[in-house]
C-alpha cells in the first residue's frame, strides 16, 4: 500500500518531531551530567536508576504543572504568541536534514540554504518575548540578541558555505556523499581548511545559540533571564525547548557538513546511528567550551565576529573556492 | 501549488497586510509585515523559484527586519513627545493618490480581461545555478552596481557614526 506523498510526508514529520523532542530532553540530561562531571558533582540522580535518567520526564511534568502567569503590562498577543514563533523555526530546522540515504523529512536541492534562512527566523520570536513581556531586562536583552545575531549571522553562513563549495551541491545528501573514503570527511581535506572552517563554524553557532561565552542576552547577573525572565511553565518549557532543539539542529548540521554525516564503518543501517554520535560530539564540544570559558562583554562579541570572524570565513570561503578552481573540479 | 494552499497563504497574507495598515502600534505593524513578507515567499515557493523564496526568508523577514522595529522603537517617538499630528495636510492628499492608483489597477485588470491570454511562457529554472549564471553573465553590470550602492551606503553610515563620536 502506498500512501499520498502528503500523508507520507505528513508522517515523517510527525516522527522526526518527536524523536527531536524527545532527543532534546535527554540532550539536557547529557548536558546537566557532563557540567556536573566537569564540576566535580554527580549531576541529577535520585529521579529514576540508574543516574536520574528519568529527571527529564520529572521536570516537563513540573513546568506543565506550574501556574501560567501573564504580566498584567504585558502585550497578550505577543507575549503569547512568541515561545511558538521561537519554537517553530527551532524545529523547522529539522525538516532538511537527513538522518541516512532517503531517511528524512525532505531532502532539498536547496537544504543547507533552508536550513540557513529558517535558522534566521528564530530572532523574531526571540524579540517578540523581550518586547511583550514589557521588562525592561527582557528589553535589553532583546535588543543585545538582535545585535548579536546579525553579526553572527554572515560569519555562520559564510562557514557553512565551505562544505558547499567543496562538494559543490547545496544539497545535504550530496555533500554527505563527497565526503566517502578513507579521511573523506570535510575537516581533515583541503589542506587544512576544513579544520579550520569547522572551528569557525563552532565558534559561530555557539555565537548563534547565545551559550556562554557569548550570552550576554541571557546573563543571569544582569540581566536576570534576559529575554525569557516573564515567562513561566509550559510556556518557558518551549523556550527553553526550542533553544536545544537549535543547538541539537546546530550540532547536527555541524556533523554532516564537516564530520562526514551517516559515513562511517559498518553496515549501512550503522548510519544513522554514527550521525547520531557524530551529533553529539560536536553537541559535547559545545558543551565543554560552556562550562570552560566566563561570559565576554557585548563589545568583545561584536569585536570578535566583525574584526576575526568575518574576514577569517570570507578568506575560508575564498581559499575553498580557489582550491576546488585550481584542481578543476577534482576532489580536493 | 495548490488551489487550497494557494487561497489559504493568499487569505493569510492579506489579512496580515490589512493588521500592518490598521494597527496603532508600529510594532505590531512591523510584525503583522513579517507575515506578510513570509507570505510572499511562500508564493516564490510554490512557483518554483526556490532560491528567491530563501533569500526573501533570509534578507526581509529575519533579523535585518527586526532591527527595523529597533529603529523604529527607538527613532519615532510617542504621541505625548511630538505633540499634535504634523502631517495632517499631508494625510489628506494621501485620498486621492491613492483613488488614482486604485482606478490604474482597475484599468490594468480591463485591460487584461479584453486581451486574449499570453501563452504561458516557458518555465524559468528558478534554482541557485541558474539564477547565479544569470547574475555573473547577463546581468553582471546591474549587479555590480548594485553592489557599490550598497557599499556607498555602508560607508556613508560609518561616516556619519564617526562625526557624532
Amino acid at each position: 500500500m502506498t500512501l499520498p506523498p502528503l500523508a507520507q510526508a505528513a508522517i515523517a514529520a510527525f516522527i522526526v518531531l518527536n524523536a527531536v523532542i524527545l532527543m532534546v530532553a535527554y540532550v539536557t540530561l547529557l548536558e546537566r551530567k557532563f557540567a556536573a562531571r566537569m564540576q566535580s558533582r554527580i549531576g541529577p540522580y535520585y529521579v529514576g536508576w540508574p543516574h536520574g535518567w528519568l529527571q527529564p520526564i520529572a521536570d516537563a511534568l513540573k513546568l506543565m504543572l506550574k501556574e501560567d502567569v501573564v504580566p498584567a503590562a504585558a502585550d497578550r498577543w505577543v507575549y503569547n504568541l512568541a515561545p511558538i514563533a521561537f519554537l517553530v523555526p527551532c524545529v523547522l530546522i529539522f525538516a532538511t536534514i537527513p538522518f541516512a540515504p532517503g531517511l528524512g523529512v525532505a531532502d532539498l536541492n536547496i537544504g543547507i540554504l533552508f536550513f540557513l534562512a529558517v535558522s534566521a527566523l528564530e530572532i523574531v520570536g526571540l524579540f517578540m518575548g523581550g518586547w511583550g513581556s514589557n521588562n525592561k531586562y527582557a528589553l535589553i536583552s532583546a535588543m543585545r540578541a538582535v545585535n548579536q545575531i546579525i553579526s553572527y549571522d554572515l560569519p555562520f553562513i559564510f562557514t557553512a558555505l565551505v562544505p558547499v563549495v567543496l562538494a559543490g551541491s547545496m544539497q545535504l545528501s550530496e555533500i554527505v556523499s563527497a565526503q566517502t573514503g578513507l579521511f573523506g570527511w570535510f575537516v581533515f581535506r583541503a589542506w587544512g581548511l576544513g579544520v579550520l572552517a569547522l572551528l569557525a563554524y563552532l565558534v559561530a553557532t555557539i555565537a548563534a545559540e547565545n551559550r556562554v561565552p557569548f550570552d550576554i542576552l541571557e546573563a543571569e547577573s544582569e540581566l536576570v533571564a534576559g529575554f525569557r525572565v516573564e515567562y513561566s511553565g509550559m510556556k518557558f518549557a518551549l523556550i527553553q525547548l526550542g533553544e536545544y532543539a537549535h543547538i541539537l539542529g546546530t550540532s547536527f548540521l555541524g556533523a554532516l557538513l564537516f564530520l562526514g554525516g551517516w559515513l562511517g564503518p559498518g553496515p549501512a543501517w550503522l548510519g544513522p546511528i554514527w550521525f547520531l554520535l557524530k551529533a553529539i560530539f560536536v553537541f559535547l564540544l559545545i558543551t565543554w567550551v560552556r562550562w570552560s570559558f566566563v561570559r565576554i562583554r557585548v563589545d568583545q562579541i561584536l569585536a570578535i565576529s566583525w574584526k576575526l570572524l568575518l574576514p577569517l570565513s570570507i578568506v575560508l570561503l575564498m581559499a575553498a573556492a580557489f582550491a576546488v578552481a585550481w584542481s578543476g573540479g577534482a576532489r580536493v | 501549488m495548490s488551489p487550497i494552499a494557494f487561497a489559504l497563504v493568499a487569505a493569510i497574507a492579506i489579512a496580515s497586510a490589512i493588521g500592518l495598515l490598521v494597527k496603532k502600534n508600529p510594532i505590531h505593524g512591523a510584525l503583522f509585515l513579517v507575515v506578510n513578507l513570509g507570505c510572499v515567499a511562500v508564493f516564490y515557493l510554490g512557483l518554483g523559484a526556490e532560491f528567491l523564496a530563501v533569500a526573501q526568508v533570509i534578507v526581509y523577514a529575519g533579523a535585518i527586519m527586526v532591527l527595523f522595529v529597533f529603529a523604529i522603537m527607538v527613532l519615532i517617538p510617542g504621541k505625548e513627545e511630538t505633540g499634535p499630528d504634523p502631517r495632517v495636510r499631508w494625510r489628506v492628499a494621501a485620498l486621492p493618490f491613492g483613488a488614482l492608483l486604485f482606478a490604474q489597477l482597475i484599468m490594468i485588470l480591463g485591460a487584461r480581461r479584453g486581451a486574449p491570454t499570453a501563452a504561458p511562457a516557458a518555465p524559468v529554472p528558478g534554482g541557485v545555478e541558474a539564477i547565479g549564471r544569470l547574475l555573473f553573465t547577463d546581468y553582471l553590470l546591474p549587479f555590480e552596481l548594485t553592489s557599490v550602492l550598497l557599499l556607498a551606503a555602508m560607508v556613508g553610515v560609518l561616516l556619519l557614526a564617526r562625526r557624532r563620536a
